[in-house]
């Protein structure tokens, strides 16, 4: 690997890892919690902030020297909330019944601050490859975030896993885990194992500093 | 100094209202697209959705026909890109495979423990009778609201009578949703227990629609009994 690819790979990955957006900046936590009920609403919601998040890093890192600092923050607003509606429209073309099951979360995208923030700190200073490769991972860690939600809270809450149910017929759903309440139990739960992983590794480091 | 006072500006305010209305004209052209790019297959969708939740209620319904029942008591068919009369209801009128009313597919809504519930409802001309009911949207709680679909026992409160006064104003007897185990009437439902809440909300959307609605339809009848 030469060193622009890895890079490439290092910018790509700080989305999915150290700068998870959702596990370890905490960011986003509206659609996080009110629509991973099942892990086919949690992949759509992450794919749909994908392409708005893609979209609209890519416009603003395009436009970036044509956007007067005085009234970036209105451009930005304006620019995602095109493609959240383009997404909306997206979705309702696709399919009714996922477009009910997001609800008024699909329109919600246009506040994620993710997205915003990805526009402000990295895309308005950046050329197009780096800014398409840090909102690709970004996208890609809240997408992974989301589906990790929102497979254990299918699987505890309704024994399926994608509609398909896992446990037979005997099986008694844990309800909690799709209703509201449910979504904290298991963000704390993920973040309780994230953060847990990033103290062993700061131990480990410690350790190998110390013996050096 | 004056002069000294005054913060440097970087960018004329000509330029800035020049960037935010071509950012807004580019903006604009692609939502334009979108919604045009995509309005065919939206509408085949909610075809298709309102089509798949009608068959469901008359499972014996090939085809539907939109009609808006209106104020004035007649019923008008509803054709592409039309408009709802003011105080008019929508309603679907479903076809069996030989184009004869096969029954009558309405909207019903009532507040729920959450939220709205709302369904949709089948109303059998022949026999005068609510036949069966389906879910539009609700957002009761799952493993107790969600129970009015599959219980067995509410399930068994269908067919619901649904006959009208004499005058053909109202229902003879408005359908009411009673505790569990006292159902003694062919119009009453009986609730589901722990399910309370939502049971009423069916029996109260389905009353509340019916009352309006079929006054409007039944002295039409003889107009809808073959697809036109």
């Amino acid at each position: 690997m030469n060193q622009t690819s890895a890079q490439t790979w290092d910018e790509f990955m700080e989305g999915i890892w150290r700068q998870n957006p959702l596990f370890v900046m905490v960011l986003g936590l509206c659609p996080a919690l009110a629509v991973t009920v099942s892990a086919v609403n949690a992949l759509s919601m992450g794919l749909a902030t994908t392409f708005v998040l893609t979209c609209s890093c890519v416009l603003v890192s395009l436009l970036r020297k044509l956007i007067p600092k005085e009234v970036r923050i209105a451009t930005y607003i304006v620019i995602i909330a095109t493609f959240v509606t383009v997404v909306d429209y997206l979705i309702q073309a696709i399919s009714l019944a996922l477009y009910d099951a997001l609800g008024a979360f699909i329109q919600l995208i246009v506040v994620n601050c993710i997205i915003l923030g990805r526009a402000e700190a990295h895309a308005s200073k950046n050329p197009l490859l780096p800014t398409l490769i840090n909102a690709l991972g970004m996208s890609a860690g809240f997408t992974l975030g989301l589906l990790a939600l929102g497979s254990v809270r299918e699987i505890l809450g309704a024994g399926a896993f994608f509609g398909v149910a896992l446990f037979g017929p005997d099986f008694q759903p844990w309800v909690v885990m799709v209703l509201p309440p449910g979504g904290f139990f298991v963000l704390g739960a993920w973040l309780l194992i994230f953060a847990a992983i990033a103290r062993r590794k700061q131990k480990k480091l410690a350790e190998i500093t110390q013996n050096a | 100094m004056t002069s000294a006072t005054i913060l440097p500006q970087t960018t004329s305010p000509a330029a800035m209202i020049r960037t935010l209305g071509l950012i807004a004209a580019l903006c604009g052209f692609i939502i334009v697209a979108a919604y045009q790019g995509t309005y065919d297959a939206v509408q085949e969708n909610k075809r298709i959705a309102v089509e798949r939740a009608v068959f469901k209620v008359i499972p014996t319904a090939r085809s539907i026909v939109e009609y808006f029942a209106t104020p004035a008591g007649s019923v008008t068919k509803v054709g592409a890109g039309d408009t709802a009369p003011v105080g008019s209801i929508k309603f679907y009128a479903a076809y069996d495979a030989s184009d004869r009313l096969a029954g009558i597919a309405a909207e019903g809504v009532a507040k729920g423990y959450s939220d709205n519930v709302r369904i949709l409802f089948a109303y059998d001309p022949a026999s005068a009778s609510i036949s069966g009911f389906g879910l539009v949207a609700m957002r009761e709680t799952p493993g107790i609201g969600d129970k009015i679909l599959v219980d067995k026992d509410f399930l068994a409160n269908f067919p619901l009578e649904a006959k009208l006064t004499d005058d053909l104003k109202k229902l003879a007897q408005a359908i009411v949703t009673v505790k569990h185990g006292s159902k003694t009437h062919s119009w009453e439902i009986d609730a589901i227990t722990g399910a309370t809440i939502t049971s009423r909300a069916v029996g109260r959307a389905i009353n509340d629609s019916a009352q309006l609605l079929l006054p409007r339809i039944v002295p039409n009848l003889t107009q809808l009994k073959e697809k036109s």
